[in-house]
């Protein structure tokens, strides 16, 4: 059983508070053979110049320090690869780091960033990923993403990183999923739903029109997981620029406020050890005295149904930015949907669900930009820019890109990002005859989450209209 | 790559001796597209690293002789004092004391449990392992973790019993020599090598 102490469970308390301030994306694909990661890495920077009416050059000017996301050295075949970005970038001798917190370094490199600027060390820094998984064939490429499980004790078993997930994705689905034809259906439901909302995305790589039946007929991959149920591969790059508030509102009248938290747990999730639920503020120990008899073999916590470090980013998160309720605090979320139980983890890890109900959150249309049930706004849209499964996992990318997306939202600029036809000429895609603005009415708090694998770090990032922040709790 | 000179190691006063050779350049090649243009080049190359188990060396020597070792906490202080770690671990994640290595072979051998498990026909490169490979994860009697390992006979049940097989013949003193199957089965179902140990 383990316990945390009362100074480890401390709420994280800024110097003061940090903006996001813009951010761009580069074209995602599985292969992007025509360019050098640097032409991607300018590609996203140019267009969060253009976003805030700046050029390239002037926005850099502000810039004091930078962090750089990127997790897979071996696939670039580079070691600091992060200072041929930041030459390239021509932002020499700025001070700059490189992150790496596998499946979420991007979300990670934000973390970093952010604490930049609360401390007062910089007043305007950069937060830029990147990821190149084409140099190399598929299973390469797997092997490369095992080696970032345990060396020794888990990448000779198979040098396939999915199977280390899936023996967790097994263990939920048998215990509280039941196994139940119905939860299938739900899990497939989210694959048809990302992949849906990417087809209105110009950056995305794998938009499809499918059906559920499409998912729970595609090839398995490891049961219950099949080939649909899984993220993508990519290459791409996403940026931020985060600022202190008189920086922000200098470079724009629309700076939206920034938290990000983060929490980890063991790389191997044989190492897991019992402890009691950390609650989120929305949740009572009550809740949780019947777990075992509701879902029998689901009372080991987080044993290998729960992701604790998704826990702690949101249980540190939320009660920085006031966050009560994610259901009712936000207006969207972008989450990593790196398989669709995995997603449905993670709404009971961050409290949009109960523990052990994760499903409904898909089966009541929340989730949905319209809930096709009522055909009423959904009461909290996710992964409308196609999420991982949709859009893309540019690892070193994707929390930015999360982020960028969730403040578009917040912004009320999505459809400016999305719809113009250029954009989709640009990257070579053919925008849908139907496509359909997703913008969220009235957003004014988002949530974005980023996660490593079997969940060996997770960040939250928290984005509030500065008008509509929420009551906080000194305590 | 021939491998009659390929390299090997031996540690000799606290040195590393290394003999034979441990990497292969080749040349590389142009990439080009559809019209002729220079897109890249390939980078080949062979090497061999070197990796030390250091204070896990002991587990797995104990794999090749049909050992499976744990750890456990003896620090009066800690609060996990008592606790079996297995996979096996050095020191104590909470006091960081070093462990005392303890033998499981008989834990798992009487009460070994599936917690969980995973069938795939998809690999990664340099995987050694048959095809479908079906994971395990294994719950022991008052053990706080839970093992990864595969199973070598028939297929995997959550709650299903099972035994450890070793590589006892011609081990690779890596953790494939470590595998599972169903309780009760025959010694001649076991793959090449293996044994009960
Ligand atoms: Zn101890």
């Amino acid at each position: 059983m383990i316990k945390f102490s009362k100074r480890q469970l401390k709420t994280p308390k800024m110097q003061r508070p940090v903006y996001l301030v813009t951010g761009g994306m580069s074209k995602f694909g599985r292969s992007i053979p025509e360019k050098r990661t640097e032409e991607l890495v300018i590609d996203s920077f140019v267009e969060a110049a253009k976003f805030i009416d700046k050029s390239p050059a002037e926005l850099k000017e502000y810039i004091h320090s930078c962090y750089y996301g990127h997790f897979a050295d071996h696939f670039g075949d580079q070691l600091l690869g992060e200072s041929v970005i930041h030459d390239r970038l021509g932002l020499d001798p700025l001070g700059n780091i490189g992150i790496k917190t596998g499946g979420a370094t991007g979300g990670s490199t934000l973390w970093e960033a952010f604490k930049a600027v609360a401390s007062g060390y910089s007043d305007c820094v950069l937060a830029m990923g990147w990821e190149r998984m084409d140099e190399v064939p598929t299973d390469e490429g797997n092997n490369y993403i095992a080696s970032a499980a345990d060396k020794d004790w888990e990448t000779p078993l198979g040098h396939i990183y999915t199977g280390y997930y899936a023996v967790m994705a097994q263990k939920y689905w048998q215990v509280f999923g039941k196994e139940e034809d119905s939860f299938r259906q739900t899990m497939a439901e989210i694959a048809v739903k990302n992949r849906g909302y990417a087809r209105m995305n110009p950056h995305a790589q794998g938009p499809m029109d499918i059906t559920v039946d499409d998912v729970i007929n595609s090839p398995v991959v490891a049961y219950p997981l099949r080939a649909l149920d899984c993220c993508l591969m990519s290459v791409g790059a996403a940026c931020a620029i985060l600022c202190d508030e008189k920086t922000a509102n200098e470079l724009t009248n629309n700076p939206l406020e920034i938290h990000v938290a983060a929490g980890s747990h063991t790389l191997r999730v044989a190492d897991r050890r019992d402890m009691e639920i950390p609650l989120l503020p929305n949740e009572s120990e009550d809740m949780y005295k019947d777990l075992g008899d509701r879902f029998p073999g689901g009372d080991r916590y987080p044993g290998f149904t729960g992701f604790l470090a998704a826990r702690m980013a949101a249980y540190y998160g939320y009660r920085m930015a006031g966050v009560i309720d994610p259901t009712e605090d936000f207006d969207l979320v972008e989450l990593h949907d790196a398989f669709t139980i995995s997603d449905i983890q993670t709404y009971e890890d961050i409290g949009i669900r109960p523990y052990g109900e994760g499903r409904t959150y898909v089966e009541s249309g929340d989730c949905y930009l319209t809930n096709p049930k009522t055909g009423e706004p959904g009461k909290l849209p996710s992964n409308l820019s196609g999420g991982l499964i949709g859009n893309m996992h540019a690892v070193g990318a994707t929390g930015i890109m999360q982020a960028i997306e969730v403040g578009q939202h917040i912004w009320g600029r999505w459809a400016e990002m999305h719809e113009p036809q250029s954009k989709w000429d640009l990257f070579g895609r053919s925008k849908p005859d139907d496509w359909t603005n997703l913008q969220v009415d009235d957003a004014k708090r988002g949530l974005a989450i980023s996660h490593a694998g079997v969940g060996s770090h997770v960040t939250a990032t928290i984005l509030v209209h500065p008008d509509h922040q929420l009551e906080r709790n000194e305590s | 790559m021939s491998t009659n000179d390929r390299g090997t190691v031996k540690v000799e006063n606290g040195r590393y001796r290394f003999k034979g050779k441990f990497h292969y350049g080749y040349p590389n090649d142009p990439i080009r597209n559809e019209d002729g243009e220079l897109m890249g080049i390939t980078n080949p190359r062979d090497l061999t690293h070197v990796h030390m188990y250091g204070g896990e060396a002991p587990f797995f020597e104990g794999l090749g002789q049909g050992k499976l070792l744990g750890t456990r906490c003896d620090d009066s202080n800690c609060e996990a004092n008592g606790s079996i770690f297995i996979p096996f671990r050095i020191h104590c994640p909470d006091c960081l004391s070093k462990n005392t290595i303890i033998d499981m072979t008989e834990t798992a051998q009487k009460g070994a449990t599936v917690h969980t498990f995973m069938i795939t026909e998809r690999t990664g490169a340099f995987n050694t392992l048959p095809k479908p490979i079906r994971f395990v994860n294994v719950e022991f009697e008052g053990v706080p973790t839970i093992l990864m390992g595969y199973l070598s006979v028939g297929e995997p049940k959550i709650g299903m019993k099972v035994v450890p097989i070793f590589n006892t013949t011609n081990p690779t003193y890596t953790i494939l020599d470590l595998s599972w199957v169903p309780e009760e089965t025959n010694e001649t179902e076991l793959p090449e090598g293996f044994t009960f140990g």
